[in-house]
């Protein structure tokens, strides 16, 4: 996993609500057995026009002076709905690395953590503020400090401290889990007889 | 101070951790699917690792399966999923009810159907309705790849432990009004994100009066809620219909011994509880875009409060003031892993016995899996429907999500018994309603919603 330390970035505002997965990335492209090339679907019934191909002009994403934006400004519950990670791997596909939220569905956090984008929690007020930014201005986000840096002020936001030295020092989970082997052999031993075979 | 459910399942899988950090807790089964798991497979075969548990994994086929003429996949990128999990179980020694075999479903079907969801479990899959399975006393939630992947590898996750929620329902039901309204009011009344942070323990008595199939029917929508882990008690109807299951325990007296300590304390604190009352419930009827936009039957439409529900509108091409009554409908479908077990199917059967759907409808439905199919079938279910004019489809995840060839029409309106009605869920611009199944065999009948309490005896 990459590492994720101090990270500069122009923003981009998607402010509606409840965002779902199925909306990031639609079913249609779930069909993938890798993990890249999600990007330019990310979006894609609200990005392009019906014939699927063109973009569509009042979309966001498509306007000229959005389209370096690499932080995503977005709504309450971002990411409910479906556990596909493909939503994670097409955001980060896309470019984005950080997305702030009023808030995240519990699986979508995870997925975006374990892909180096940052899910950071910022209350209406502040993200009111973010999405008034000029699209050229570029923000800094200071994980290790835990501040969003912009000209309109400083913002701190909360981690988990272990998720946060995960993405700090870009760790591999399962790498870090296989130091634990021993007690979860330990564990599998007093697991309840009438479970095992 | 007592202890609840969740509590203590809680304790019983951590391997190491501290309480509110995130801890490493043992899964004891894992269900996995053709969709999510590809790219866990390939991630341990290019770290060189293997499956620590295979026999602790089961896998199935559901989201890319066609439900007529199942063998012939015209869509070959759907066919190389689908083959791609026949591989992956079979190269890492997986047991797997795969492609048209007689064990075959939807993942969240297969697991209780098999006997391997059981209290005290901690169960996994890369699907977020994995929370069905808490309906039998088991921690079960929904994860992304990675963590698919993670769970091959290790036989564990690090998770941070949630917030615990009682959402307690309350009397007695009237006639026509089931557990998938429950789940519906909950979600209208407090929203699609109030369960986020929760893990939800759902008890009352009106839940203890449910089978089991019912109970699915709550927590598999507790991610409609937020929540990504929805659980309940387990009783007596738990244990008998888990009992003489192909993978239930070889010794039923140890373990119902064990599960009868689970159910919550009496004195155990939650950090939230809401109680529904439902025999104040009317049958629901979702209008909009999530499973919060949803009323009651006699209900009308909300006013425009802001500009998500402006969209909603707009997408569904509804006003505020109508009324569910006044949805022109032009598909039906009964299906998915909220509401395609055999007593979904029983009691839309009985709506439609002897009746025909409405001239300009379709009408579809789709078993959730394979022993769901057989066991309607030996009922003269099948025939029913048929006779109706309804079609009687394969197992599957359906139209639900569409990514087989099932979609509803763009702009059609849909009463159905799935569980999301988000923008382009069943199809490009498709316009989903969430009602029981009950709801959706009068709606097909009717051509449009009619109230289920008027109708059912």
């Amino acid at each position: 996993m990459d590492k994720f330390t101090v990270y500069k970035g122009t923003t981009v505002p998607i402010m509606n609500d409840n965002i779902d997965t199925d909306q990031i990335i639609p079913k249609q492209f779930l069909k993938s057995t890798d993990k890249t090339g999600f990007g330019k679907n990310m979006f894609f019934e609200w990005r392009y026009l019906s014939d699927g191909e063109s973009d569509n002009p009042d979309f966001i994403l498509n306007h000229p002076e959005y389209r370096q934006a690499t932080i995503l400004i977005s709504g309450d519950n971002f990411g409910s709905g479906s556990s596909r990670e493909h939503a994670a791997w097409a955001i980060k596909d896309y470019g984005f690395h950080a997305v702030i939220a009023g808030s995240f569905s519990d699986i979508h956090y995870n997925n975006e953590l374990k892909n180096g984008i940052l899910p950071i929690v910022q209350p209406l007020e502040t993200r009111q503020i973010l999405a008034g930014l000029s699209p050229d201005e570029t923000i800094e986000i200071d994980l290790p400090n835990q501040v969003i840096r912009t000209s309109k002020g400083d913002f701190t936001f909360e981690i988990d401290a272990e998720w946060k030295r995960k993405l700090v020092n870009g760790l591999d989970d399962i790498g870090i889990t296989l130091e634990y082997a021993d007690l979860i052999t330990a564990y599998e031993k007093k697991r309840p007889a009438y479970w095992q075979a | 101070m007592g202890q609840t459910i969740f509590d203590k399942l809680w304790e019983r899988h951590v391997i190491t951790g501290e309480t509110f950090e995130p801890q490493l807790l043992y899964v004891d089964f894992h269900m996995i699917h053709e969709v999510t798991s590809p790219q866990a497979f390939q991630g341990l075969r290019e770290a060189g690792r293997q499956v620590r548990r295979p026999d602790l994994t089961f896998g199935t086929t559901d989201h890319n399966v066609p439900t007529v003429d199942i063998f012939n996949i015209s869509d070959l990128i759907s066919k190389n999923q689908i083959d791609t999990l026949a591989r992956n179980v079979e190269e890492f020694g997986i047991d797997a009810a795969t492609h048209g075999s007689a064990r075959q479903g939807i993942v969240h079907m297969v697991g209780p159907e098999t006997g391997n969801a059981q209290p005290g479990k901690v169960i996994v899959c890369g699907d977020s309705h994995t929370a069905t399975n808490g309906a039998f006393g088991a921690i079960a939630f929904g994860i992304g790849t990675s963590e698919v992947e993670h769970v091959f590898a290790t036989q564990t996750l690090w998770q941070v432990k949630p917030k615990q929620m009682k959402v307690d329902f309350i009397g007695k039901p009237a006639k026509g009004v089931y557990s998938k309204d429950f789940i519906l009011a909950l979600i209208a009344k407090h929203g699609v994100d109030a369960g986020v942070g929760y893990a939800v323990e759902f008890t009352g008595e009106a839940v203890a009066e449910l089978e089991m199939e019912e109970r699915m029917t709550i927590c598999n929508m507790a991610i409609e809620f937020g929540s990504k882990i929805g659980l309940m008690n387990p009783d007596q109807k738990t244990y008998d219909y888990v009992a003489g299951r192909e993978f239930s325990p070889k010794d039923m007296a140890a373990a119902i011994a064990d599960w009868e300590t689970l159910p919550s304390d009496a004195d155990a604190v939650y950090d939230k509880v809401i109680t529904i009352d439902v025999s104040k419930l009317a049958p629901m009827v979702t209008w909009g875009t999530n499973p919060e936009m949803g009323i009651e039957f006699t209900e009308s439409f909300p006013e425009i409060k802001d500009f998500n529900d402006e969209r909603a509108y707009t997408y569904m091409d509804l006003k505020p003031g109508g009324k569910p009554s006044d949805i022109d409908l032009g598909y039906v479908f009964i299906g998915s892993c909220t509401n395609a077990r055999l007593s979904d199917l029983q009691l839309a059967a009985d709506i439609v016995k002897g009746q025909k759907i409405a001239s300009k409808l379709t009408a579809i439905v789709v078993p959730g899996s394979r022993p769901v199919k057989e066991a309607a079938e030996a009922l003269g279910l099948d025939k029913i429907f048929l006779d109706a004019g309804f079609e009687w489809r394969e197992p599957g995840c359906s139209m639900c999500l569409g990514m087989n060839p099932d979609h509803v029409p763009e702009g059609v309106h849909c009463a159905s018994t799935s569980n999301r009605n988000f923008e382009g869920r069943q199809g490009h611009g498709a316009r989903t309603h969430l009602c029981s199944p009950v709801m959706a065999a009068l709606a097909a009948i009717n051509g449009k919603f009619v109230d289920a309490r008027e109708v059912v005896a």
